[in-house]
């Protein structure tokens, strides 16, 4: 028995296939390529199906870690995929950009002594099986109730209330700002990490279970929140994101070529720039390309501009390696992708020439002083180390506030100091009556999965005024 | 989808209007306020600013010039055609007050923006006095909707060929000299408002004008459109689009509509082959 637990151990992750660097770095098709059916089962039988899965107290959404990979190691793909969707509204896209380092796969037994199961790995190959292969059957729905629903907002957290409610038997309408549904997913997160046609097919999924879905519609301008209670809307799910770029705030930072990464990823990916002009929306194309900042967003950035045919993309940030706030996955891929990195370096100011367009940047080097209340050391700049930095492209990537369109059209909520909506984290119930928040716009900008759990939350909190009341 | 209801040429086919069927913004528009339409899967988003609107038929129209491809894929829709996106109603409204004696001055395709602002500053008691101006006769538009909109009407066109002949700027100096105007709303062409801002600095009279920079989502989310205003940055789709006159980095701005001239015209060439 000793034995063939330690046998079980000595098998290595199944690696996924994806496109090679030197091509994927200038094409926007999707960087890993999948499981085949055999990988995935071989991959699955690594699983020792723990009594106590640690894996899923590191879920926020509570899938059946376990439940699904034992399922697909026996090949029944269909019941793997039901399994997920019982508690995972979009199994396609978490397998694909949830930091599962840090959550299941970080929690998982086997990481102990080895690498941990590739637990999103299995989950994308059971959504894209479905996808490629399926009946498109239905999962099973409740009883009407015929109590009206209203989310807004068609992100992460929108679509898992959604999910959630409409099998629960209410009636759920997702009211989407831009002209496609999908939020971060559609707008933020590139093609070659999620191919938009994805989102789409998963909403679709929402859609085919009798989800409707309003494009083009501002709540906080085309309707508010109260008239949404007037049309007959009985609880309303505030999930709008953070959306509201952050500047660096340094001189010269309104010159042609600066955008914040809000701006051109949306240009890249909602609006399809990188197709132009087969798509009608330009975006600055540069070949020296300097991204300010070094979280996910920044790599996102970073590649698209290396994509777009940049000569030189650099990650500019005023911290070391070590407190780069991205997950490791994504540096990883950025540096296999000749991204460079100037880390401990701090623009100062924005230079121009005479028609307006960013040239360069005055940068300070930095070194790394006692820690800050964030508990990273903070930066501090070397006396004397002025130096420029050449760019026709700078892409601010440092991060989101929250958007105070919605927020300040609606009487009743409570916002915190940030202009944050404040909500009850268990229940994410806010201070006015029949409106729930959750996602970035109460957390501050997070990742995916964080707001999903939160849609989770408030999904079940929905359910349970709609049925016993406040 | 979005239909079209009404479509009109204007300005020698230069300026097109239509009239498009979006309920629930019409309901909700205030003057001052604009739309972003798309109007195929392709297409770009573009900012305008509603000439009209008609909450009865659930109607707003938009007046624009062409020019670019996106434009031009507007001008090239028929009655009965659809925009397959139209999302608003966006920014900020104008400020209504009675103030007293008001300026309304408009250059080009700017009259369609200041024509609803005129009317409701009408509405709203002030004695206003409007000013309209184009290069030519030819090119002058909604002079019938403005001359109803206010109580005095002046057009000035640049070759002299109707109205007074020279610049709207000289005619607002006429009207500063003799009257005491306790605001000018001051709406075109970015050099018209910087030089209109000039001006009415000169005469210290408070100075609103409305810009229409580049733009994506028009809801705040990704900061195309900012401007400095007073110093400070501003995006114009939620802070504005109208600002103080007086406070507006007009070179600026210039600089940063021109951010996508060279994509934008080889945009334009080919589909002016392609439709030719």
């Amino acid at each position: 028995m000793a034995e063939k637990t330690a046998k079980k151990k000595s098998v290595p992750r199944t690696l996924m296939p994806e496109q090679e660097p030197e091509v994927r770095m200038r094409n926007f098709d999707e960087v890993p390529l999948g499981y085949t059916p055999e990988l995935a089962q071989q991959e699955a039988a690594r699983c020792i199906q723990c009594k106590k899965p640690g894996c899923m107290a590191g879920c926020p959404v509570d899938v059946d870690i376990p439940g699904f990979i034992k399922l697909i190691k026996e090949g029944d793909f269909k019941a793997a995929i039901r399994n997920l969707w019982a508690k995972n509204s979009l199994p396609a896209v978490c397998g694909r950009v949830c930091p599962q380092e840090i959550q299941c796969e970080g929690l998982c037994v086997l990481a102990k002594k080895g690498e941990p199961i590739a637990i999103g790995n299995l989950e994308r190959f059971a959504a894209d099986y479905e996808r490629d292969h399926g009946t498109g059957e239905l999962p099973p729905k409740l009883t009407p109730t015929g109590k009206k629903v209203a989310v807004i907002g068609s992100g992460p957290s929108g679509l898992t209330v959604a999910g959630d409610l409409i099998v629960k038997g209410h009636e759920v309408t997702v009211f989407e700002a831009f002209h496609k549904p999908g939020g971060v997913l559609v707008y933020g997160i590139p093609e070659f990490r999620l191919p938009k046609e994805i989102v789409f097919q998963e909403v679709g999924f929402l859609e085919r279970l009798g989800v409707k879905v309003d494009c083009n519609v501002v709540v906080g301008r085309t309707v508010s929140v109260d008239e949404l209670f007037e049309q007959g809307f009985e609880a309303v799910y505030i999930g709008v994101g953070a959306g509201l770029p952050r500047f660096l705030n340094i001189p010269g930072e309104n010159l042609v070529g600066i955008l914040s990464a809000n701006e051109y990823l949306t240009r890249a990916n909602l609006m399809k720039a990188y197709r132009f002009p087969d798509y009608d929306t330009p975006i600055p194309k540069g070949k020296n390309v300097v991204v300010l900042g070094a979280g996910n967003v920044a790599m996102d950035s970073a590649r698209t501009a290396m994509r777009l045919g940049a000569e030189k993309v650099r990650i500019v940030y005023r911290r070391s390696r070590a407190e780069m706030p991205a997950r490791e996955a994504e540096i990883h891929h950025a540096e296999e992708e000749e991204i460079e990195f100037f880390l401990l370096t701090n623009p100062t100011k924005f230079i121009g020439n005479e028609r307006g367009r960013v040239i360069g940047m005055e940068c300070l080097q930095m070194e790394l002083g006692e820690p800050d209340e964030s508990g990273r050391r903070r930066p501090v700049a070397v006396d004397g180390s002025e130096f420029n930095l050449d760019c026709d492209l700078a892409i601010i990537a440092v991060g989101a506030g929250a958007n105070p369109l919605l927020t300040q059209s609606t009487e009743g909520l409570h916002l915190n100091q940030w202009g944050y909506v404040l909500a009850d984290p268990a229940t994410g119930k806010t201070y006015k009556k029949g409106v729930w928040a959750g996602g970035d716009i109460v957390t501050g900008q997070a990742t995916v999965i964080l707001a999903m759990g939160a849609g989770r939350k408030a999904a079940d909190s929905i359910h349970d005024y709609l049925t016993y009341g406040w | 989808m979005f239909k079209i209801v009404k479509r009109e040429e204007m300005a020698e086919g230069t300026v097109i209007l239509n009239e498009i069927e979006a309920p629930l913004i019409a309901e909700k528009a205030k003057p001052g306020q604009f739309v972003i339409l798309k109007a195929t899967e392709t297409g770009e988003r573009i900012p305008l600013t509603m000439a009209m609107t008609d909450p009865v038929k659930g109607t707003i129209t938009i007046i624009y010039m062409v020019v670019g491809k996106g434009t031009a894929v507007f001008r090239d829709l028929v009655v009965g055609d659809t925009y397959q996106d139209v999302i608003g109603p966006l920014g900020k409204p104008t400020h209504l007050e009675k103030v007293g004696k008001v300026v309304c001055v408009g250059g080009g395709t700017g009259i369609a923006v200041l024509h609803p602002i005129t009317r409701a500053l009408k509405e709203v008691g002030n004695h206003v006095i409007a000013i309209i101006g184009a290069r030519s006769k030819d090119l002058l538009i909604l002079e019938d909707h403005m001359q109803a909109a206010s109580h005095e009407l002046h057009v000035c066109t640049d070759d002299g060929s109707y109205g007074r002949k020279g610049f709207v700027t000289e005619a607002l100096r006429d009207v500063l000299e003799n009257e005491k105007i306790q605001l000018v709303v001051a709406i075109g062409p970015v050099p018209m408002m910087k030089f209109l801002s000039q001006l009415t600095k000169e005469y210290n009279v408070k100075t609103i004008v409305s810009l229409n920079p580049i733009m994506v989502d028009g809801t705040g989310m990704c900061g195309g459109c900012r401007v400095t205003v007073g110093g400070l940055t501003k995006f114009a789709c939620v802070d504005g689009p109208e600002f103080d006159g007086h406070q507006v980095d007009y070179d600026e701005l210039m600089l940063r509509l021109q951010a996508y001239c060279e994509d934008e015209k080889k945009c334009y060439e080919d589909y002016c082959v392609l439709s030719a």
